[in-house]
């Protein structure tokens, strides 16, 4: 066969070749970290790259190959978000607070996937522990759009999916606690998966809202977020939120089709402000799912337009809960000249964690005092619960519904940075999934002028294969997913 | 609903993260911005409601009471800022 271009290969056919001995880890691996070398100085995707603990593990992984016990990801080159736990390597969230914290374990999905024998090139950028749309509240620099140099790539998890289309890595893991792995997935034109809470161990991801947080794939394709999948998914004891189940194997059901498939699409997703070019993308992609014979019907989520107001007052304030631990005592960030036990740990904090984080910390802070827990706290818990019922509501008349991800394409750099509502207003499509804990994915569905728009699919709990089989019958039917920025 | 300067010291305080007076006046404008969107919230019915703590049904998970391998003394150690031996140094608490 003539040789492949390493640097364009989906995960799958990578695998494939990789199984075969057409390639080998090493060749791979060294492809893909001269494509860092070449093009990382301008996207900046990455926080750490691990060349040397990459280069090694690819030698173990063909030995592995070679004797016959290799597995789907084995030899795979793959970018971790840098919130979650790697054993000697540096896992700093992007903050200064966590700059020099080098973990004494790894997260259960690490485990898992160095069990599988995938091969680390790097940890990825992100916003500050994982709180903003656009990276660019990363303390280190901000990450660019592959499609665009000059606009966002989207965020939190913005160097993973700046990443995987800059063809940087062959798959990245991220985390969304509101919309963190799909919202920079549609700016940045690829796959993203948010699994249903408590499929996918939490165990060494650095906490931000964790009644909110789950960990996910972001992939060229959708067979290799299955791939992905495969291998995160499931019970670890150590998570006491993770659900006792056997999952299946999802990429069994792709290419079954869609034929029949319910699928409702909420009018309150389709409100003023929406970028008018992405609704209409998004209605198209809407008819490529009726032309494959799903059953579309228009309906309505009422709840929706609160999604926003109950995820600002209970990501904050289990974030002001989780981030309390960071006291310049036991690890992080730790200011020295502070004159009392007190002044320091002010200090550290103050010195620690930038605007965003700090915005957080005392918005929750607020939500979770004295004399306001009631009006804000509470209220917003019982509207979750309002939420949750209008969603299985809807999954009793719909296998899925279809929306889009995100309201814009990617926008430039600095224009949202003076105004957090207009930031927080990026994930008002891709909060309520969270807010219930139900799956949801976002395919590329179209561009506008060069940039990618994702189509989001959710689905009732526990919904993936049905999920990952419409997303992978929208995805062949159109060639969105074959285009590559081009960063040359 | 705008917060006043003395409020915004206070949850700063509670929350023990330092700030100078521009940074609790920027924070004042953006926390009472953001606050002011809140407020739709109370046109939602939620009378007889229960709460959501979590997304997921959570149970209170038992295991096997059993000896096991934990983190090694020094492993849990590594990033202490300021270390003394197999101890952290820590400020006076009381003075």
């Amino acid at each position: 066969m003539s040789s492949p271009d390493l640097n364009a290969l989906t995960l799958r056919e990578a695998s494939s070749l990789l199984a075969g001995r057409d390639v080998s880890s090493v060749e791979l691996t060294q492809a893909v970290l001269d494509r860092i070398d070449r093009v990382d100085p301008n996207v900046k995707a990455f926080v750490t790259v691990t060349a040397d603990v990459a280069l090694e593990q690819a030698r173990k992984a063909d030995a592995r190959i070679a004797s016959g016990d290799g597995r789907a990801l084995t030899g795979v080159p793959m970018m971790l978000k840098d919130n979650l736990c790697t054993t000697g390597i540096a896992t700093t969230c992007s903050s200064r607070m966590l700059e020099d914290f080098v973990p004494t374990y790894d997260a259960e999905v690490t485990r898992r996937l160095c069990d599988e024998g995938a091969v680390l090139v790097g940890k990825g950028n992100l916003d500050e522990f994982a709180m903003g749309s656009s990276t660019e509240n990363s303390a280190f620099h901000p990450t660019m759009n592959p499609w665009d140099l000059e606009r966002v790539p989207g965020g939190s998890s913005g160097g993973p999916a700046a990443a995987v289309a800059a063809g940087e890595c062959l798959f990245a893991l991220g985390s969304d606690t509101g919309g963190s792995i799909r919202q920079p997935a549609a700016l940045c034109g690829v796959v993203g998966l948010k699994p249903t809470y408590g499929l996918v161990s939490r165990y060494g991801l650095i906490a931000f809202a964790s009644s909110l947080d789950q960990i996910g794939p972001l992939t060229r394709e959708v067979t290799d977020a299955a791939m992905v999948l495969n291998v995160i998914a499931g019970h670890d004891p150590r998570d006491s939120t993770s659900i006792d189940t056997e999952p299946p194997d999802y990429t069994r059901g792709l290419g079954a089709g869609i034929k029949g498939l319910r699928v409702g699409v909420p009018e309150e997703y389709f409100v003023e402000g929406i970028d008018p070019e992405v609704e209409r993308s998004v209605r198209d992609a809407v008819q490529v799912l009726a032309d494959l014979g799903a059953e579309v019907e228009e309906t309505s989520l009422p709840h929706s337009s609160y999604a926003m107001a109950i995820y600002y007052i209970i990501a904050p304030s289990e974030a002001s809960a989780n981030l309390a631990r960071y006291d310049g005592v036991k690890y992080g960030y730790s200011a020295t000249d502070a004159a009392s036990m007190w002044d320091a740990l002010a200090k550290t904090r103050q010195e620690g964690f930038g605007p965003e984080v700090k915005r957080r910390i005392m918005l929750g802070t607020y939500a979770l005092s004295a004399g306001y827990f009631d009006a804000y706290y509470l209220k917003a818990q019982k509207a979750r619960t309002l939420i949750r019922r209008e969603f299985e509501e809807a999954f009793q008349r719909f296998d899925v519904l279809a929306s889009p991800t995100s309201p814009s394409v990617a926008f430039k750099l600095g224009d949202k940075m003076d105004d957090p509502v207009q930031m927080y207003l990026n994930d008002i499509f891709t909060q309520p999934a969270n807010i219930a804990g139900i799956p949801a994915i976002s395919v590329q569905g179209g561009m506008v002028d060069g940039l990618p728009v994702g189509l989001q699919l959710m689905g009732p709990h526990m919904g993936e294969e049905t999920l990952l089989r419409t997303a992978h019958a929208y995805e062949q039917a159109t060639d969105w997913h074959t285009r590559f920025p081009d960063l040359y | 609903m705008r917060l006043s300067t003395e409020e915004v010291r206070h949850i700063a305080l509670l929350a023990r993260v330092g700030m100078t007076d521009d940074e609790v006046e920027l924070m004042r404008d953006q926390l009472s911005n953001i606050l002011g969107h809140f407020d739709s919230l109370q046109e939602m019915d939620t009378d007889g409601v229960d709460p959501t703590g979590h997304a997921a049904d959570v149970e209170t998970v038992m295991r096997e009471d059993r000896v096991a391998e934990s983190i090694d003394r020094d492993d849990a150690l590594s990033n202490v800022p300021r270390r003394e031996g197999d101890f952290v140094r820590v400020r006076a608490v009381l003075e």
